[in-house]
């Protein structure tokens, strides 16, 4: 996730990442990571879900990084939202395909 | 569905997209990925890959290599059209008795299988052996730690700064991300086609992933793909998942 600010609010990064913060702790499907309450706090609950933070000082631009819970690029075998569009400009929604068989093949142009 | 892993925009993948389907529209849902969020979302790390989910929307299969079976082949205009490519001043040697570029490139997964095993999970669905538990596709999907993370988010500076014009900016991001995910083909590959085709363009300017002969010292990066797949064991490329 991209931001010009560190002083995100726990909703701007519940949609930027996925993970919503709850009183359990920060949830993303039936995962919930403890955060420990209190007011939300950016670094320390990244810090929680092994999300790195970088910043390009000269652009003031910083990345949040995806989570590494469990040391594993999946967290939860339940299939995050993907939101892309198509060659049009039209969005697409994973969630769409729901009831069918899904695969999702991945390619390049290089 | 299929998403293509590019920072460029539409027209980058546009001809093969439309080439899926004789009315230039498949009939599946075909989308771009130019941040790779396929990467961050699910644990891609090279292409071409393929994620299993089933109607409820839980993954069976996490991101592994995946063909729809059947020969494939470069476009016969493609070969002759690359320029001779040299070694990024810092690549990896490559081992005097390796087994060079091509064997690696065509080892690993079983291309011909794969398609079978689709096959027997969409007539077999939970039944079928291909199928996984919700606790084997999590501890079956690519391993991530904070440094792993930092490599992402570098990526995502880097196509950031390189889609507003700081191209500069973009490749140290880029050489980051590439230090701290070494093991992740979409990154490293889309930051070389970019370089490679804004200098020598054309209709496969995409693929020339490394510096041309003689230019060597001009290339950005510290690596190119010729070297770095041909420095790599037999079947690491594409590992066998099936």
């Amino acid at each position: 996730m991209l931001t010009e600010t560190l002083a995100l609010t726990a909703e701007q990064f519940a949609m930027g990442t996925g993970w919503e913060i709850k009183p359990q702790g920060a949830c993303k499907a039936e995962v919930c990571v403890p955060l420990g309450g209190g007011d939300f706090d950016l670094a320390a609950t990244a810090a929680r879900l092994g999300m790195a933070i970088v910043t390009d000082e000269a652009s003031g631009v910083s990345a949040i990084g995806p989570e590494s819970v469990g040391d594993r690029a999946l967290a939860t075998a339940t299939a995050p939202e993907l939101i892309l569009n198509d060659l049009d400009g039209n969005e697409f929604r994973l969630s769409s395909l729901r009831g069918q068989k899904v695969l999702i093949v991945s390619w390049a142009p290089y | 569905m299929t998403a293509s892993l590019e920072l460029s925009g539409p027209e980058a993948s546009r001809r093969y997209i439309e080439a899926a389907h004789p009315s230039g529209r498949p009939t599946h849902p075909s989308v771009l990925d130019p941040t790779h969020q396929l990467d961050s979302l699910f644990g891609v790390v090279n292409i071409p890959n393929v994620i299993w989910i089933n109607e409820e929307g839980v993954i069976v299969r996490p991101p592994e290599p995946g063909w729809p079976g059947g020969r494939q082949e470069f476009p016969k205009e493609m070969m002759s059209s690359m320029p001779d490519l040299g070694r990024a001043n810092g690549a990896p040697d490559e081992p005097e008795d390796g087994p060079g570029m091509w064997a690696v490139l065509g080892s690993g997964q079983d291309r011909m299988s794969y398609p079978d095993a689709i096959r027997d999970w969409v007539s077999l669905g939970a039944d079928s052996r291909f199928a996984m538990s919700p606790s084997d596709v999590i501890a079956a999907s690519e391993p991530r730690d904070t440094e792993l993370s930092a490599g992402a988010a570098h990526f995502e500076l880097a196509n950031h700064l390189w889609r507003a014009g700081d191209k500069h900016a973009a490749i140290e991001h880029f050489n980051s991300c590439h230090r701290l995910q070494p093991d992740n083909w979409t990154y490293r590959r889309q930051a070389w086609s970019l370089v490679g085709n804004d200098r020598v363009g054309g209709d496969f300017g995409r693929f020339v992933q490394g510096p041309v002969v003689g230019e060597e010292d001009d290339w950005p990066f510290e690596s190119d793909f010729r070297s770095e797949v041909s420095s790599r064991a037999v079947g690491s490329y594409y590992p066998a998942t099936i």
